[in-house]
């Protein structure tokens, strides 16, 4: 991993606390506004609470497509991934609890209290000001203590639309293998919870004292104003120029990514990368003008986006009709690298088979498969093809495959035709020679407008094509997940430019 | 603020009726209150006394009929002077529980734009006056006071802007009879220093007939008497006032027997 984990941590901040300052302040007026009108709380709630149900990633991964189509019924450039999709979907997370601490604590006012404030000639305002909210208060601030764990906790789910947070440390570290990073995200995006809600908790309390609670709401107000400001400077000191470059969350992505980056940097344009994208968010983006290059799989294309069930046996037909439909949608293929990264069944090195078809019905062997595996087309394809049955067939966790093989606990297991651990764990994947699986090519897609508009771009990433075979990408990834080298180191192997010009 | 009000203002209904879903609360009051004078509303639960104090600081709307206040017509004054101009002191007291018995005391005059040093010698008057020394209880909140203590401080709070008139709903009711015997006289001699016109609702008619310049009796939402202690007690005329009273006198029967002749 390659950003620190300060630099994460304070983007995870600031993202966290625009998030939970934008629900309140959705929040509060809603409270005003039903407190008293009891149909209108009532469904006021219901929708708050029908909204906490949403699971946290889906509602992220919503708000990618929904600000796409807002930005093109507005004819607007509304950024649909990246740190506004976050905020905003996070801040509509910490609407419920705040709000259900407002409207708890105005409807708890002692009533007695109210009508003095009435008799002694408050105004609606004053009232509010002097009596209500500052007995509401206790309520309201639980409500936002609640807001803000939840918000920071929900914070590390925004890696994959594009935001920076310390997500992309366990993200990144649970594709990567890397359980320390998972470990050092969660207990950063842990300790952050716990000292908000300590100066929440300080700021709130009767029991601290005056200087107590003045310092804790100055630090709070504090935090929270730099991170507009910190926000708003960015927004107008963007790069608007720079040349974004998507990537998936595991490691051949991240270094095909800095690969790229290289090729732009060197047309001189700056690259920003952003790492672990969803699949459709950064095929989206890429679609809505939001990245400008990355890295996908025909098959990928082929079964996800195009959502295609059927498995052709050419594999040309395939890549035909891929291209095609791409470019329905304003997308173009920069570059075909020369490898596949295919589902494949993998094998020991020291077994005789190297084929699919070596194997026959394979009723002497054990197959352990990733849990999607089994219920794909591409499973599908292969017994019908190849007639494989397999003697047991179990599904079990994609890291543990290999490994699995290695060991000898099964004899073959699902795995990917690129993955280092192919090579570090002495195992074989075994061509699929009767084209079974869809072809999955490795595609530079670039949006048709980018390259339209940067022709030296266009071709010095056309001078990627063929360049990358499997054995190079697996020896890349290897360097990475095996010598934990840096993905930008990795990717100087596999530019074939280095070395020739300024990098 | 200060001097000129310390006189109060007569108050007079002519006809005034609340409705409240439909139904009669208050039917056709016709009610003159003197300046400075202390009238006891009595009756039995439920038969509008409230409604009629709340009536004149607009907490309960009139429906026809109107009250005037020193010879204004109540409801054209804005609510918020009207409500600054009337003190208001209830059972359930609405002390504020998050302001100190200083802050609560202090509070209409911190509306009215007092400056601090006014706003702090009146309620240390004040607080002086109904038997809370100042230095022990400025800073308390109201969660620590007793119940009298707790009273003292809503009363002084009514009082704090010298209102030309004050508007008392059962206010000791929740106390113990002998606390509340001992208190109510205390604090109604402050208010008869302060001279503001007094309205008082009890529900106790020998606590009325002890305390009140005039006694006005509402029942069923209709005023059956307006009238002093002495002229009530003597000729109570309608049954219902004879039945209202027969527990006082008997009260004072069984005193009297047991004393002796």
């Amino acid at each position: 991993m390659t950003a620190n984990v300060v630099t994460l941590a304070i983007a995870h901040l600031r993202i966290s606390l625009l998030a939970v300052a934008l629900g309140t302040l959705a929040a509060a007026p809603l409270a005003l506004w039903a407190v008293g009108r009891p149909r209108v709380e009532r469904a006021v709630l219901a929708v708050a609470s029908v909204v906490q149900t949403i699971p946290g990633l889906a509602l992220l991964a919503a708000m990618v497509p929904a600000l796409a189509a807002l930005g093109a019924a507005l004819h607007a450039p509304v950024p649909a991934i990246g740190e506004l999709p976050a905020v905003l979907a996070l801040s509509i997370y910490a609407v419920l609890p705040v709000l259900r601490g407002c409207v708890l604590g105005l409807t708890t006012v002692d009533p007695a209290a109210v009508e003095a404030a009435d008799a002694v000639g408050m105004t609606r305002g004053q009232r509010l000001r002097k009596v209500e909210i500052p007995l509401a208060l206790p309520h309201v601030m639980g409500g936002l203590r609640t807001a803000t764990v939840w918000t920071v906790g929900t914070a590390t789910l925004a890696t994959p639309v594009g935001a920076t947070s310390l997500g992309e440390l366990i993200f990144g570290g649970l594709q990567t293998r890397r359980y320390h990073d998972v470990l050092v995200g969660c207990v950063a995006s842990a300790a952050l919870a716990v000292t908000l809600d300590g100066l929440l908790r300080l700021a709130e309390s009767r029991a601290s004292s005056r200087r107590g609670r003045a310092v804790a709401l100055g630090a709070l107000a504090a935090l929270v104003a730099w991170a507009v400001i910190d926000t708003a400077a960015r927004a107008l000191t963007s790069d608007a120029e720079a040349v974004r470059i998507g990537a998936k969350p595991f490691t051949e992505q991240r270094v095909l990514a800095a690969v790229l980056a290289r090729v732009v940097e060197r047309k001189g344009a700056h690259a920003e990368v952003k790492t672990s994208l969803g699949t459709t968010v950064a095929f989206d983006a890429l679609v809505h003008g939001e990245l400008d290059l990355y890295v996908e799989y025909v098959g990928t294309v082929w079964t996800t986006m195009m959502g295609r069930t059927d498995m052709p046996r050419d594999g040309g037909a395939v890549r035909a009709q891929v291209d095609a439909w791409l470019g329905t949608h304003g997308v173009v293929v920069a570059a075909r690298l020369g490898f596949e990264n295919a589902y494949a069944l993998v094998v020991r090195a020291d077994t005789p088979y190297r084929r699919v078809s070596d194997l026959g019905a394979g009723e002497a062997l054990s197959l352990a498969a990733d849990y999607e595996f089994l219920s794909r087309p591409e499973w599908a394809s292969l017994q019908s093809v190849y007639g494989v049955r397999f003697r047991s067939r179990r599904p079990m966790d994609p890291s543990l495959l290999y490994q699995a093989v290695a060991t000898g606990a099964v004899d073959v297991a699902t795995g990917y035709t690129t993955d280092a651990r192919i090579e570090t764990l002495h195992l074989r994947a075994l061509a699929d020679d009767r084209h079974a699986i869809p072809p999955y090519d490795a595609l530079v897609l670039g949006s048709a407008a980018f390259l339209r508009a940067h022709p030296s771009i266009a071709a010095a990433l056309r001078a990627l094509d063929g360049t990358i075979d499997d054995a190079k990408m697996r020896a890349a990834s290897a360097l990475v997940d095996r010598d934990g080298k840096a993905p930008e180191v990795a990717a100087m192997a596999l530019d074939p430019g280095t070395g020739k010009g300024s990098p | 603020m200060t001097a000129a009000a310390l006189s109060g203002r007569p108050i007079v209904f002519e006809g005034m009726s609340v409705l409240r879903n439909g139904r009669t609360v208050l039917d056709r009051i016709d009610l003159a209150i003197d300046a400075g004078e202390l009238l006891v509303v009595a009756g039995p639960s439920g038969g509008g006394k409230t409604t009629l104090l709340k009536s004149i600081n607009r907490l309960v709307a009139p429906s026809s009929g109107t009250i005037t206040i020193g010879g204004r017509d109540a409801a054209t004054i804005p609510l918020v002077e009207l409500r600054r101009s009337v003190g208001y002191c209830f059972q359930a007291l609405g002390l504020f529980p998050h302001m100190t018995v200083a802050e609560n005391v202090g509070i209409g005059l911190r509306l009215a734009g007092a400056s601090p040093e006014e706003e702090a010698a009146r309620v240390d008057a004040l607080l002086e006056r109904v038997s809370l020394g100042p230095r022990d209880f400025r800073q308390r909140m109201p969660a620590t006071l007793s119940g009298g203590q707790g009273q003292r401080v809503a009363v002084a709070r009514a009082l704090a802007t010298r209102p030309p008139v004050l508007l008392l709903d059962e206010p000791f009711a929740a106390l113990d009879p002998e606390t509340r015997a001992s208190i109510q006289k205390e604090l109604l001699a402050v208010v008869a220093e302060e001279g503001p016109t007094t309205v008082f609702v009890s529900h106790d008619v020998g606590e009325a007939l002890r305390l009140g310049d005039r006694i006005a009796i509402v029942h069923g939402g209709s005023l059956l008497r307006v009238d002093t202690p002495a002229a009530i007690v003597r000729a109570p005329g309608d049954p219902r006032i004879a039945a209202l009273i027969a527990p006082a006198r008997e009260s004072a029967r069984v005193i009297s027997a047991l004393v002796g002749p």
